[in-house]
């Protein structure tokens, strides 16, 4: 497959795993991650042609439960561990840029 | 001393002859003596756990059976929930998390009357191999103490190398308990995919992870085994079928079982690690048991497979650390900046990189050359391991290709961090059973654990082997 990969494309990574990085960062991990595609190159000798994915070892499938209501977490107790709650909610900051 | 097991420390709490209380004071005073230079444990809850073991003492008094781990001290690797308890899977960002339920294996393992020591350390969030990954500084290997207990599990199994606990839980996507295991000179199982409910791990790939149990016994692993195993409706990979019975067989002994030898073994453990598996190998055959020859071609790109897939559903288990529902928030203007500021401050160095390569390989454009033909890869692993276990019963291997190394000894280079895995990772790829037995010693006497693997659900014959080596390796 022999991608190089670029600054950039970590730079874009990044923004899309949500977390910021300094240039040094994007160096480092730009360095390592080219160092880790490299050896993953290993499979491009690999005829996987006709090969059916496995994307988990115990198929099991549609694992249904009765329709009948369970008890579920105390939610003061689940609120109680996030870093802001208001009104019975988590409280984030703004979404839309703008502050309400 | 030998430790005592929990198999005689339960039959001595439920006959009378032994009080669950002066059990768990025994393991206080070596955590006293020994956790500052060890440090197994992210958290010691003692008097949680003298409460417990008091109260397992009364309920025998009354006449009550308090069940199967009756007073037996058991430390939880700290990415299993704990109703109020913190649970941090060694990260900052789950710092003064305390969950608002317990792990079902918490919850069956408090109902077969076991006394819980502590949360241990780890690879934050069970990335790593060494448990130098920990926000919270590394673990040391208790037999040398200048060297890492392995990992990601290794604050269990040094737990229970140092006899801190009599019994530990850890988890395994890759090797993180049966690598800690044979560094540690413990045993350690990886069961059948789905035979451990998940109900309560903090998920690091949920195509790999396993829960199983460290001990000092094959025989303790069955007993640990029967109590944490069989179908849970919390946990949609549960395989719906009962808890294990494993126990009755370990006195059967190996005549005529078939031990295959991986003629294409991936090279590069150390000779001293090459000869302990030749004397199990030759161990089993004065026992009765046949050796036989298989190939495994596709086991050496289960590296690559693994690397891919296990980064791949990391990145996608781990955008839940967000900062809104729960541990730590870096304050920003919007949301978006929140995440981001809240996630690098939050996460360490190796759980980035793995975000990162998982981000890349399922990304537009790259789907299809990594993960994708990451997928096909496991199933050509399926299909070599299918064709092996057609002639062979059990496949043994070593466990680790080295003794314990150094702490930094691996740099900078998380490649070579990850050749750790080599041996453990193609069982997780398939979702078959594994298990490390301690069997001799290699390098600078050291301890060496051979790895015994076996067919999806083939705990019973896995177990038959492990307990015919253990009684070899006495």
């Amino acid at each position: 497959m022999s991608v190089h990969i670029t600054k950039v494309d970590v730079a874009k990574v990044a923004k899309l795993a949500r977390l910021d990085m300094s240039e040094a960062d994007l160096d480092r991990y730009t360095e390592q991650l080219a160092k880790m595609l490299d050896h993953f190159e290993d499979i491009d000798a690999l005829d996987l042609s006709g090969v059916e994915p496995m994307s988990q070892p115990f198929p099991l499938v549609n694992v249904m439960r009765p329709d009948v209501e369970q008890p579920t977490l105390d939610r003061d107790e689940v609120l109680a561990m996030a870093p802001a709650a208001e009104q019975h909610r988590f409280r984030v900051p703004s979404i839309l840029g703008i502050d309400l | 001393m030998t430790p005592r097991t929990a198999v005689d420390t339960a039959a001595g709490v439920r006959s009378g002859s032994l009080r669950a209380a002066d059990v768990l004071e025994e393991h206080l005073a070596r955590v006293a003596a020994r956790e500052a230079e060890i440090h197994a444990f992210n958290l010691v809850t003692q008097d949680a756990a003298r409460a417990r073991a008091a109260d397992i003492d009364r309920r025998v008094a009354a006449g009550e059976d308090p069940g199967p781990l009756a007073g037996v001290t058991i430390a939880l690797k700290d990415n299993l929930c704990t109703r109020g308890v913190p649970t941090t899977c060694s990260s900052r960002i789950l710092e003064g998390w305390k969950p608002p339920y317990d792990a079902s294996v918490v919850e069956r393992l408090a109902a077969a009357g076991a006394v819980f020591v502590g949360k241990t350390n780890l690879d934050e969030f069970a990335m790593g191999s060494s448990t130098e990954n920990s926000a919270f500084g590394p673990t040391r290997n208790p037999l040398d103490t200048s060297r890492v207990p392995g990992g990601s599990s290794g604050g269990s199994a040094a737990a229970v190398a140092a006899d801190f606990a009599t019994v530990a839980i850890g988890s395994d996507t890759g090797g993180s308990i049966r690598q800690p295991a044979a560094l540690c000179g413990v045993v350690g199982v990886k069961p059948t995919y789905g035979a451990v409910s998940r109900y309560g791990l903090i998920a690091f790939a949920s195509s790999l992870d396993q829960i199983g149990p460290f001990t000092h016994t094959v025989e303790d692993a069955a007993l640990l085994m029967e109590v944490i195993s069989g179908h849970d409706a919390r946990d949609s990979t549960s395989i719906p079928q009962p808890a294990m019975q494993l126990r009755q067989e370990l006195g059967k002994g190996v005549e005529g079982l078939r031990i295959g030898r991986i003629t294409d073994l991936p090279a590069g453990a150390d000779p001293g690690i090459m000869a302990c598996l030749d004397a199990a190998f030759a161990a089993l055959e004065a026992q009765g048991a046949s050796v036989v020859d298989v190939q495994v071609p596709a086991f050496t790109y289960g590296l690559t497979a693994y690397y891919l897939v296990a980064p791949a559903e990391a990145s996608s288990n781990l955008a839940r650390y967000d900062g809104v529902r729960f541990g730590m928030r870096v304050e920003a203007p919007d949301t978006n900046a929140m995440y981001s500021a809240t996630r690098a401050a939050g996460f360490g160095d190796e759980v980035k990189r793995r975000i990162m390569i998982g981000t890349y390989a399922l990304s537009a454009g790259y789907f299809d050359a990594y993960y994708g033909k990451a997928l096909k890869i496991r199933r050509l692993i399926a299909n070599d391991f299918a064709a092996a276990y057609a002639k062979a019963d059990v496949l043994l291997t070593p466990t680790s290709p080295t003794v314990a190394f150094e702490f930094g000894s691996k740099g900078d280079n998380p490649l070579a961090m990850y050749l750790c895995d080599t041996y453990t990772i193609p069982t997780n790829l398939v979702g078959h059973p594994a298990m490390s037995v301690p069997f001799g010693t290699a390098e600078l006497g050291l301890p060496a654990g051979v790895q015994i693997m076996a067919p999806t659900l083939g705990e019973p014959v896995m177990f038959r082997v492990a307990a015919a080596l253990e009684e070899a390796a006495k």
